[in-house]
């Protein structure tokens, strides 16, 4: 049986356009452009400067904080630029730019260590050099999961092969390519945590990847997989935790109060990577789709990468695409530009067509409670919505504008078509400004 | 080249409110059928009068400034006002004269609606607005009813509870033209509630609240459900999306509560209107509703 959330919605999947396209590698670029936020939480400090010969995985920027993330050099060659860029976020972020020598020169030679030769303790500080975030495009540092206070107890790690958003397959692809590998991943992260169940839960619409998954897992009595109903936003933390563990993460809390953490597919596919090779991440699979992507594919891409790169070796864009997005239809950011750089996070480049993309004018709220409905986390967005128009911050905070995951599910399935998601988000902002002081 | 921007999703549905409301006419359909069919030519000027002021009054309000071009262009707009006066009609007497048809969608329109503010804001259901003045205004003809087999001009079935259920139930009984037929208003109760348009909360609460409370003080519940204008009301009316709770928890106390006050107005008092003034009274207190009942939110305090 097929378990799930309460809400949701069934937005078109349009998996079929890259699900059979075989993960290939994207040829090495001239140059990449590295973010120095590729992760929620303080800023990378440059270790490099202008001139500086680097290598492939040698560290150019180091953690601001707890809570971030080491930035590594993600092709070898001379570091030609440091400078503010604009990133898929729209954000300027301060970016390192690396002139490639075409020798794809690493710092070490990578390693293939089993698990067993791995100390439990060591595995987290493995994850926190490697620069591991989480890949399925909230970039949380991993490390920090994993680093869990004494009063915390964590019994269960749940793998997210949900993938439940349009057109993206880099999850389903690796699931499918590199089943042993995001294996290794979760045991090695249960190791870590000390840890005895694994759970990896996958959509029901990838019925290959759920037999392939369980043909590898037969003889594990630690890991099981769990089968999805095929809803969106089923890969959403909270929602896959009520369908998987059927309890939910009290509000404000995190999942380890629950007993849980949960990882992407890709995070475990490259802590897997780091922990066997010694070697840091610096590349990721993404998938460029959408009708107006002319071939479409799963990349392999070094952070960095230029999108106007990828998507010319994906035979570029079709004439009447009016859309770009980095990330996916439900999540993703709009990009006006094709040149701006991928980073840990990008788990799509989606090019969509005229037709695809809704232009119908708002139109005043007619109550009709389907928001409501849909919201996973029962809230009324209806009435987020207009308290953030008018900046009635206290009550909408009192109405639980912190609590939404910012699904979008509102803001698909409204008749009127209000801008849903973009006043409740900007109302949260304001909110989280004034909760701040 | 430059791509558009917005804020996400970057799907949405295609569904829009001039499709929601456009499904909620052809719900209407078979009782339109059933009124015409049982009413005649009456039936059929009443709701061509109606709708046509409810259109103009709305596209006049809101295209005056754009011009004569702009109102005939837009005179379907939405949707919601050929609804209003849709619905307006069908709760009319079939004697009743045209201009004051005319007077009621226009006011349906102008002081039920935009008044408020427009769709969306209104705090009472407008074709029941329209309804009420009328009845004020002209209580015998609003209240004089003609059977629709041997066109007799005469009481309703619930004033006299003299029919058998059979010829209830297919609407051949005086009422208003599209109260009377409940198959015709069960079969666009259905298509609504299958296109997801309305859900169970308000009319099933409603309709078994009447059933319920008609058992207990002895009054035959078949008679109260398909008499007067509770099927039509409960499924076309009560469940009007902008002047009904928002939470489906708060549906059921509209649906419950509006049960309750058309009993007691059908039971122990002298008006004729309980469904009309039961659905408005409700219509009143639903700020209150939606202000007190809200959803407990995913891990929020039980």
């Amino acid at each position: 049986m097929a378990v799930t959330f309460k809400g949701g919605i069934h937005p078109p999947e349009f998996k079929e356009l890259a699900k059979d396209k075989v993960i290939e590698k994207l040829p090495l670029p001239n140059s990449v452009i590295i973010p120095l936020v590729q992760h929620i939480g303080a800023p990378c400090n440059t270790l490099v400067k202008v001139r500086d010969e680097v290598k492939v995985g040698q560290i150019i920027a180091e953690m601001g904080g707890f809570v971030s993330s080491p930035i590594h050099a993600t092709i070898s060659g001379t570091i030609k630029k440091i400078s503010d860029v604009e990133v898929a976020s729209g954000n300027l972020v301060t970016c390192i730019e690396i002139e490639n020598d075409g020798l794809d020169e690493w710092i070490s030679e990578p390693m293939d260590r089993s698990l067993e030769e791995i100390e439990a303790s060591e595995i987290v500080n493995i994850i926190r050099d490697a620069g591991i975030v989480g890949m399925g495009g909230a970039g949380f540092p991993t490390h920090v999961k994993y680093t869990l206070p004494d009063d915390v107890d964590v019994d269960t790690i749940i793998i997210n092969g949900a993938e439940c958003e349009p057109y993206l397959t880099c999850d389903y692809r690796l699931m499918l390519e590199e089943g042993e590998k995001v294996i290794y991943g979760l045991k090695a992260m249960m190791k870590s945590a000390k840890v005895r169940k694994g759970i990896i839960a996958i959509e029901e619409n990838k019925p290959d990847a759920i037999s392939h998954l369980r043909d590898l897992t037969k003889d594990d009595s630690e890991i099981e997989i769990s089968v999805l109903k095929t809803k969106y936003p089923q890969g959403g933390e909270k929602q896959l935790i009520e369908a998987v563990l059927k309890k939910q993460v009290p509000s404000g809390k995190l999942p380890m109060h629950v007993g849980v953490i949960v990882n992407n597919v890709h995070t475990a596919f490259s802590v897997a990577e780091s922990v066997r090779t010694g070697l840091p991440s610096v590349e990721r699979v993404l998938t460029v789709s959408g009708q107006g992507i002319n071939t479409p594919k799963n990349l392999i891409v070094r952070y960095g990468t230029n999108v106007k790169d990828i998507i010319d070796y994906c035979d570029g864009i079709k004439d009447n695409v009016v859309k770009i997005l980095s990330g996916a239809p439900m999540t993703g950011y709009a990009q006006y530009k094709l040149d701006f750089p991928v980073d840990k996070r990008s788990s799509g480049i989606i090019a969509l067509t005229e037709n695809e993309v809704d232009m119908t004018p708002e139109s005043a709220c007619i109550r009709c409670s389907r928001c409501l409905d849909v919201c996973p986390i029962n809230l009324v967005p209806n009435r987020l919505d207009e308290l953030g128009r008018l900046n009635k911050l206290e009550e909408a905070i009192n109405y639980n504008v912190m609590d939404c995951i910012e699904c979008s599910s509102c803001a698909f399935i409204c008749p009127a078509h209000r801008h849903l998601v973009q006043s409740i988000v900007s109302a949260k902002n304001a909110a989280r400004a004034i909760m701040n002081g | 080249m430059d791509f558009l921007i917005t804020h996400s999703p970057h799907f949405r549905t295609r569904q829009t409110t001039r499709g929601v409301m456009t499904d909620v006419l052809i719900a209407l359909a078979p009782v339109s059928f059933a009124a015409m069919m049982y009413f005649g030519l009456r039936a059929l000027l009443l709701m061509v009068v109606s709708m046509f002021v409810a259109m103009l009054t709305e596209s006049f309000l809101l295209n005056k400034k754009d011009g004569i071009d702009a109102i005939i262009k837009n005179f379907y707009g939405d949707g919601s006002a050929a609804v209003t006066g849709l619905i307006l009609a069908h709760v009319m007497s079939p004697l009743l004269p045209l201009w004051m048809m005319a007077i009621g969608s226009f006011i349906a329109i102008f002081v039920g609606k935009y008044v408020f503010g427009g769709i969306g804001k209104n705090i009472f259901n407008p074709a029941l607005v329209g309804r009420a003045v009328l009845v004020a205004s002209f209580p015998v003809q609003m209240t004089t009813w003609l059977h629709p087999i041997d066109a007799v001009v005469g009481a309703t079935p619930l004033a006299t509870m003299t029919s058998e259920y059979g010829p209830m139930f297919l609407g051949m009984i005086g009422g208003a033209i599209g109260e009377t037929s409940a198959l015709a208003i069960l079969i666009g109760a259905i298509y609504l509630l299958i296109r997801k348009h309305i859900t169970w909360h308000i009319p099933f609460t409603y309709l078994g609240t009447v059933a319920i409370a008609s058992v207990i003080f002895g009054v035959d519940p078949v008679y109260a459900l398909i008499g007067g204008g509770l099927m039509y009301g409960s499924f076309f009316m009560a469940t009007d999306m902008v002047t009904t709770p928002i939470t489906r928890k708060g549906q059921v106390v509209f649906g419950v509560g509006a049960g309750l006050i058309t009993f007691l107005i059908r039971h122990f008092g002298a008006l004729n209107e309980g469904v009309m003034f039961a659905i408005l009274l409700m219509n009143s207190i639903t700020p209150l509703i939606d202000r007190y009942i809200k959803p407990r939110i995913y891990g929020g305090a039980k």
